[in-house]
């Protein structure tokens, strides 16, 4: 099983990278104040129907056709039941989808947050031409993280060199820490 | 604190190593990274695979792949020559992928106990 939300995390972003997303929105709010830690991710993928969008986090559908499992979904709706949040889904066909779930941070069942740098790393490396943004909000503060801005600076070089993914995730890894609150 | 301007140092240092080999890398390294190759552990394995690469500047990239086939095997790791040649490395563990880096990328040596055709072998004497 998936034992942090940077895991579950990681199984949306691959849906929108294999719904043909070209640009994908992350936002984790993770706010003490509120007891919640609520993840969205936004892309503008080929995006679903309403029938199949209604289905999308049902265990027992997948639109996969290599084999008949596909949880990503089911896990991060029963996740966010279990811990006290929501989940909801919303999409359009030909616009994208967006994806919300939230936990309870003082839920017993509630996972740590996991290695949010690792994931984007990963999630990157999977097609580097796919732009990613991400914000990561507390009551603290806000860190920001944007591949377009990494590009530009890159100037040619690839997203995908082995230092710049590595820099990439421990640029992330620091930013969170500075505003990241611990559990209460 | 790291900053965004970093990635200028890190955009000259790469230039550089381009001009200094005269074009590409000589060798691509994939890893399975689907659901089944995540659950047995290809996670670990392609960090290393990164941090190794950048931090020893060794001859190849290092990409992702969805899941091979081979869900038993994995974590699997494939190397690609630029001649075309192809090893499958099977059951990689992070230190493995470490020395594959070191005996195949940097001294030319397949690595055979590693590949599946090993691990084939193995199997049917079991």
């Amino acid at each position: 099983m998936m034992e942090d939300l940077a895991m579950h995390t990681l199984e949306i972003l691959m849906n929108s990278v294999h719904a043909g997303a070209k640009n994908i929105k992350l936002e984790i709010t993770d706010s003490a104040a509120k007891d919640e830690l609520l993840i969205s991710v936004l892309d503008d993928g080929k995006g679903m129907d309403e029938e199949t969008a209604k289905k999308a986090s049902d265990p027992f559908y997948t639109s996969r056709t290599t084999r008949k499992i596909g949880m990503g979904l089911a896990f991060l709706r029963g996740l966010a039941e279990t811990c006290g949040g929501e989940f909801s889904l919303s999409s359009e066909p030909g616009k994208g989808t967006l994806v919300t779930a939230s936990v309870q941070r003082s839920n017993i069942d509630t996972p740590p947050l996991g290695d949010i740098g690792e994931m984007m790393m990963e999630t990157i490396q999977a097609d580097g031409d796919i732009d990613y943004e991400l914000a990561y909000v507390t009551d603290n503060g806000r860190f920001g993280f944007s591949t377009k801005e990494a590009k530009e600076m890159l100037d040619g070089v690839s997203i995908l060199e082995p230092g710049v993914l590595l820099w990439i995730k421990e640029y992330i890894n620091e930013g969170i820490k500075q505003v990241k609150e611990d559990i209460v | 604190m790291k900053s965004l301007e970093e990635l200028r140092k890190i955009r000259e240092a790469a230039l550089k190593k381009v001009e200094m080999r005269e074009g590409g890398k000589d060798y691509r390294v994939v890893v399975g990274m689907a659901t089944c190759g995540i659950a047995a552990g290809a996670r670990p394995v392609l960090n290393r695979l990164v941090e190794e690469t950048a931090k020893k500047d060794y001859n190849c990239t290092v990409s992702q792949t969805g899941c091979i086939g081979m869900c038993v095997y994995e974590p699997i790791v494939e190397v690609y020559g630029k001649d075309g040649e192809h090893t499958t490395y099977v059951h990689v563990t992070p230190d493995m992928a470490a020395e594959i880096l070191e005996k195949h990328i940097a001294g030319g040596q397949v690595i055979e106990e590693y590949t599946v055709a090993a691990a084939a072998a193995g199997n049917k004497e079991v």
